[in-house]
């Protein structure tokens, strides 16, 4: 089969181009410039898909973003599968691989179409709602089978093989639409200096005018578009987006483009080019010339594949040279409509009539009409339809001047085409998505953009302007304004448009054409064809009592589809006011919200994918990390060494070494994480008093201290060690994943309560790189790498700091110490970071110097009972729940951070969950973390629940396992006995004991 | 995604440069040890629910990583005023 | 969160010098810079693989001097010690003053970053200590961020793809400095030249946002230098 309806000439394809696809497994063959959906109208291919619910054979109703039926598979491999794509909004490209979306396992023959034909009595609206969501537990089974025969389209298992990316842009004027209104408008802002970017869902600029027989200025539009599209690409301050949908505009004017970069180019993008874009842009003032969807008339069997939009049939004809049908019946309420008649005689095939619902129109289109002796039936309406897979017959008869009822006889015409027009719905949705409310307005039979808070100005058929010389004048009208407004202009000389008027006669308001029979008992008329929504449907749910039109949407799930209702919300409305009585005004409609067409997950998740998913930190250190085999674990964004395996060895063998290293000879740690802030001013002290829980008005110059920070409810949120400089300069650690919270905090502080305080905050955490050396060889390996520290153990003792030379390297020297162990911190600029650790690991070697990473760590420091803020913490712990409230100087003048809050009914009063250290009775069990305690293992379910484990190991150390957790009032409970119900049913037994379990007296970093 | 104007910077900048700290002007009372739970309480964990006026503090943390008030209108979202910490201008309607 | 409506303000004026050094001071930079590494000079670029059509070279600028700089302007003998010593004026609201290699960034109302040549910066920093007066810090940063500049044709295509700030000519001249976001990392931008854009990168972040640039300049034809 060739291209049957393909005319000989006319439209905007490239006939010298032809391009071959796939539909359905089956080639044909199209031209440049056809959408997939003119292509496979020229080739005669009526039925391109089945409905979602009734399983109804479908044909292509529209040429926009609103059609509801031709939604298509794409894809010529697994992994450029795209699912759910409007065949009308997509460009034909040789090689194009397409299938039917709906209609599992084949269009013309399926499964469901036996249910479906039960299923009109059988799935009513709520059908879903009724029947299957009970019994509850069997509608994972239903769904399945009617997801997989409904076919809602399928991503692909693989890897998108394509890059997708973000653009952000600012501009004076958005201008959304470049039709005539559009285009005027780009055309006037542009001209002013402004910036301008003007934005257009379809392939080419032009909007109507690619379809119109209108001159403007004299010239046939299409030369006018070509003028002003050059004009504009000349102007380097203008952005020109075709194949871009604004897809939401959200507030203070920010709007998002969906940019299809290379979808009309083949199956992937070409290499070096995004496939798709998101534009986000910021603009001063926005124009909405979004213009308007025609609305279709709903009335029997209106489903029928031949049964189109009449815009659309117009578009088919004049833009692509396709003519979807031999016969053509043309219902409408309006004279716009006869356009359609106009073009479709003018290819030579059949207008058997025009069915006008009016009683008399004298319009110049009318009569344009009748001149040409086409035969025009005023008075009157098709209310039925003839044919399963293709229109055979319209059933028209005469209709009361209200449109209610139909009157006289019946009259059938023989016909394989249908083209209704209802008038024109504005294309109102950008304009709701930031809370607007579209208002009805009876003169254009149509809601338009109610009022908004956005810098918004909107013209043209979005206002239900119709006419082309209004049109280009309010787009022009807008676009100075809005450049005026952003501070351009204003422009001396403006151009003037030339376009005959069109005499219209006044439409009349219909919406559903009735039938000879009631509503209930009709043949199904479809409001919304996507998800099968009948009118029927809309008076059932109306009659159970569902009468806000937000739940009519839902109950019938009216616009729930892909499509989004584009077509059928507003006929919907219609009949749910007319079913209740009232006026759609009073009805009201639903509301729109973003996407204005679906988007691809590529194009929301951008560049932010795969190994550039989010930020990883490193540390100057890294590059030993890898090639020494580091495992890392993620702390924050920061990528920390895990733990370093030897090879052969298990995670555990890898501890045990590691931990013993440290306590038999010296380790070393990658400590770089840890946040750092310096803190310089004469008031740095109080401001440190004020934020830490313990005292610091007496730390003298080269002493360090630990400290805790609360929020002001006496919980705490961070801890670390801060060292004095200098009289009035201090060094503050924080945790590795609270740095940046802390300093947000602190600042928070200063700025707002404590501005008087002459102090100032700089983060120094990526400054500084930091090793720790720790184990009883520490002071041996750092001698040997430093002449100018002392490190006598009286000298320069535990908690104070020396600056010096390590390595060769300006380096400051901590002794403080994680670990228990003597451990010295080295700090260097991180430029010398990996020579000094390469230095260390040299000289290290004859102490068999041993790396260790995060895990290793946090056993030494649980062995020696040291918290982790934020895996022993949880925000609902004071300083005496932790056992620290030796770290709590409750005596200091000004009342530190915390201070009242620990003192609350609540902190202080008996049983509180509080830290103690727990030990397993048999020493080789490892209690799983988040276990909970029960006193009573025996309890029937719900236990009473005592608090749960926070940290636990297997000590090498030790030879056993040790445990930290909250127990209630578990500081008054050591050597009672705790039972850890494990899922399996098995219980853990454990004593309460305190946490420090290894050199509880601290002897052995004072050594 | 809210356009702010960050007093500090003199400028308009993207929503994603800042973050909102909660409702503006909670004094720290001057005296913890003299309020009583209740008054603790408030101060701590009290805030509004407001429709319509509503002042804010932010903190442009990408950018001047300064402190700053606002008045935004939790219907319409618009930001009606934007202040410096330490001040606090009169507006109509405005809850305090 | 909280807040006292009336501050008490910190005074502006200088404060009498105490006779104790009341800030540590040292110079953290080794005689023997050979083994010294910046925060990119191992990352592992991948150019494109044609030399022509090159939109977007990149170009660290390693092992400078970084120092942040805080004080309040109200001094009057802080901001005219800071100019005698840098040899420019410290600049105002997102503004930079250069002199040489020497580039002062605004940063905030009380913040200021300086970048030198490395070899210069402890004379600088000791200087300035010597100089300053009143309430003001200064903290080398030179081992935690560096520069990188992005030049050429596309370079402002980078920066569109990756923040959100408005890099226009009308908005972004020659000589501002903002701070922004800059893919989910922050970022100091100082646009240094019609079509070169100096950025001021963590460390800890260099990885990432070196992998992002060229991941982003692709298409452009990305070279470095
Ligand atoms: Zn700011």
């Amino acid at each position: 089969m060739s291209q049957t309806n393909r005319l000989s000439s006319g439209g905007l394809i490239d006939r010298r181009k032809p391009l071959s696809f796939q539909y359905n497994g089956k080639q044909y063959q199209g031209y440049e410039g056809d959408t997939l959906a003119s292509a496979l109208l020229a080739n005669g291919v009526d039925i391109i898909g089945r409905s979602f619910k009734y399983s109804r054979p479908r044909g292509i109703v529209a040429a926009g973003a609103e059609e509801p039926n031709a939604v298509m598979q794409i894809g010529a491999s697994e992994a450029t599968q795209i699912p759910n794509v409007r065949a009308t909004q997509q460009a034909l490209y040789e090689g194009l691989v397409s299938s039917a979306t709906n209609g599992w396992p084949n269009v013309d023959f399926d499964v469901m179409s036996y249910v479906g034909k039960i299923g009109g009595k059988m799935m009513p609206p709520g059908f879903y709602y009724k029947t299957f969501m009970w019994p509850q537990t069997m509608w994972p089974t239903y769904e399945k089978y009617i997801r997989k025969a409904a076919g809602l389209g399928r991503s692909s298992t693989m890897k998108d093989p394509d890059q997708y990316d973000t653009l952000n842009h600012h501009c004076d004027v958005m201008i959304v639409g470049a039709g005539p209104t559009g285009l005027a408008a780009a055309r006037a802002a542009a001209a002013t200096g402004a910036r301008v970017i003007i934005a257009d869902e379809q392939e080419m600029f032009g909007g109507s005018l690619l379809s119109s027989r209108e001159l403007i200025n004299g010239k046939p539009a299409i030369d006018w578009v070509r003028t002003v599209v050059d004009e504009l690409s000349a102007n380097p301050d203008v952005v020109m987006l075709p194949r871009s949908t604004v897809n939401g505009y959200h507030d203070h004017n920010f709007v998002t483009i969906h940019e299809r970069r290379a979808d009309h180019i083949g199956d992937r993008a070409p290499v070096g080019m995004t496939r798709q874009r998101m534009h986000r842009v910021r603009a001063h003032w926005v124009v909405l010339a979004t213009g308007a969807q025609e609305r279709p008339l709903v009335f029997a069997h209106n489903d029928v594949p031949g049964v189109m939009l009449a815009s659309a049939v117009t578009t088919y004809i004049e833009r692509f040279g396709v003519v979807p049908g031999n016969e053509l019946v043309l219902m409408t309420s309006n004279d716009d409509a006869y356009l359609t008649a106009l073009s479709w005689a003018s290819t030579g095939r059949k207008v058997v009539a025009v069915v006008d619902s009016r009683a008399k129109a004298d319009g110049d289109l009318v009569k344009q009409v009748i001149d040409k002796g086409i035969r025009v039936i005023f008075g009157s309406a098709v209310y039925d339809v003839d044919g399963g897979t293709r229109v055979k017959a319209a059933r028209i008869s005469g209709l009361t001047a209200d449109g209610k009822k139909l009157t006289g006889k019946s009259e059938t015409l023989s016909c394989d085409t249908i083209a209704s027009s209802g008038g024109w719905s504005p294309v109102v949705h950008l304009s709701c998505h930031t809370g607007s409310r579209p208002v009805w307005d009876d003169n254009i039979i149509g809601f338009v953009p109610g009022e908004t808070q956005q810098k918004q100005l909107i013209a043209g058929g979005i206002r239900g302007h119709y006419d082309l010389l209004d049109c280009l004048t309010e787009g022009m009208n807008c676009g100075y304004v809005a450049a005026e407004r952003s501070g351009y202009g204003p422009v001396g000389k403006r151009p003037e448009y030339k376009v005959a008027r069109i005499r219209r006669s006044p439409a009349m308001p219909l919406f559903l054409v009735p039938h000879l029979k009631p509503i209930s008992q009709a043949p199904k008329q479809f409001v919304d064809l996507q998800n099968d929504v009948t009118s029927a449907g809309i008076e059932l749910a109306t009659r159970e009592g569902f009468e806000s039109i937000e739940h009519v949407k839902r109950y019938t799930a009216m616009g729930f589809g892909t499509d989004q209702g584009k077509l059928g919300n507003i006929n919907g409305m219609a009949i749910t006011a007319q079913v209740l009585g009232k006026s759609i005004a009073e009805t009201g409609t639903t509301v729109f919200r973003p996407n204005y067409t679906p988007i691809t997950f590529g194009a929301i998740a951008g560049r932010n994918c795969g190994e550039l998913f989010d930020a990883k930190r490193y540390s100057a250190m890294q590059p030993w990390h890898e090639e020494n085999g580091a495992l890392f674990e993620d702390v924050g964004q920061w990528k920390r060494p895990w733990y370093f395996p030897k090879s052969g060895e298990t995670m555990q063998q890898s501890l045990n070494r590691e931990v013993l290293a440290v306590r038999n000879s010296v380790g070393i740690l990658d400590a770089s994480t840890l946040g750092k802030i310096d803190i310089q001013g004469k008031d740095a002290r109080e401001f440190l008093a004020r934020v830490y829980t313990n005292a610091w008005a007496k730390l003298g110059v080269g002493k360090c201290r630990y400290g805790l920070m609360c929020k002001e409810d006496g919980m705490v949120f961070d801890d670390g060690v801060t060292s004095c400089l200098a009289e009035n300069h201090f060094l503050m650690t924080t945790t590795t994943g609270g740095a940046a919270r802390v300093l947000e905090w602190l600042e928070l502080y200063h700025q707002t309560e404590w501005p008087e305080l002459e102090v100032y905050m700089t983060s120094v955490t990526d400054h500084w790189a930091t090793m720790t050396i720790s184990g009883p060889n520490s002071r041996k390996l750092l001698a040997q790498l430093t002449d100018d520290i002392d490190l006598d153990k009286d000298t320069f003792k535990f908690m104070d700091w020396r600056p010096g030379t390590v390595a060769g390297v300006p380096a400051r020297v901590f002794r403080i110490s994680f670990t228990g162990e003597l451990s010295y911190e080295i700090n260097v600029s991180a430029n010398h970071g990996l020579q000094v650790w390469k230095k260390l690991m040299e000289v290290g070697k004859q102490y068999d110097i041993t790396p260790y990473g995060t895990e290793t760590m946090h056993v030494l420091r649980a062995e020696k009972g040291f918290i982790i803020v934020g895996q022993d913490t949880d925000s609902t712990l004071t300083p005496y729940d932790l056992g620290m409230g030796w770290a709590v100087a409750p005596t200091k003048p000004f009342s530190f951070i915390g201070k009242r809050g620990m003192a609350r009914e609540d902190a202080v009063k008996p049983n509180r969950k509080q830290l103690v250290g727990l030990m397993a009775k048999k020493p080789d069990v490892v209690i799983p973390e988040g276990s909970q305690a029960v006193a009573n293992p025996n309890q029937p379910i719900p236990m009473t629940m005592l608090g749960h484990i926070t940290s636990s190991y297997y000590s090498a150390t030790l030879g056993r396992s040790i445990a930290m957790g909250l127990i209630r009032g578990g500081l008054d409970r050591m050597g009672e006995t705790v039972y850890y119900p494990q899922a399996d049913g098995s219980v853990i037994e454990a004593e309460i004991c305190s946490p420090v379990f290894y050199d509880p007296k601290g002897d052995r970093q004072n050594v | 995604m809210l356009h702010i104007f960050c007093p500090h910077c003199g400028e308009y900048r993207e929503e994603e440069e800042f973050r909102c700290k909660g409702q503006a002007h909670i004094a720290r009372p001057l005296d913890p040890e003299a309020c009583s739970d209740e008054e603790w309480g408030h101060f701590m964990f009290f805030r509004q629910n407001t429709r319509g006026q509503h002042r804010e503090l932010w903190v442009h943390s990408t950018g001047c990583r300064k402190h700053f008030n606002v008045i935004r209108n939790t219907v319409t979202y618009e930001i009606e005023k934007v202040y410096l910490v330490g001040t606090k201008p009169e507006t109509e309607g405005a809850a305090s | 969160m909280s807040e006292v409506l009336e501050p008490k303000k910190a005074s502006a004026a200088g404060t009498v010098a105490s006779a104790e050094p009341v800030y540590a001071l040292m110079d953290q930079r080794p005689a023997d810079m050979s083994n010294a590494e910046s925060p990119l000079s191992r990352f592992r670029w991948q150019v494109s693989s044609s030399g022509k059509n090159v939109g977007v070279v990149a170009r660290e600028l390693a092992l400078l001097g970084h120092f942040i700089l805080r004080g309040n302007v109200a001094n009057a003998d802080f901001v005219k010690g800071a100019a005698e010593v840098l040899g420019v004026e410290l600049p105002g609201t997102l503004k930079s003053n250069a002199k040489g290699n020497l580039v002062v960034r605004w940063l905030a109302p009380d913040e200021w970053l300086i970048t030198v040549p490395g070899e210069q910066a402890f004379a600088i920093e000791s200087n300035l200590r010597k100089r300053l007066t009143g309430h003001y810090s200064l903290v080398n940063v030179s081992g935690g961020q560096t520069l990188l500049v992005l030049s050429g044709a596309d370079a402002v295509n980078v920066l569109r793809k990756s923040c959100h700030y408005d890099v226009h000519d009308r908005n972004f001249p020659v000589g501002k400095v903002v701070g922004t976001t800059f893919a989910k990392a922050q970022c100091v931008i100082r646009r240094a030249g019609q079509q070169e854009w100096e950025l001021v990168i963590r460390r800890s972040f260099a990885d990432y946002l070196a992998a992002w640039i060229q991941d982003a300049a692709q298409e452009y034809g990305f070279a470095v230098k």
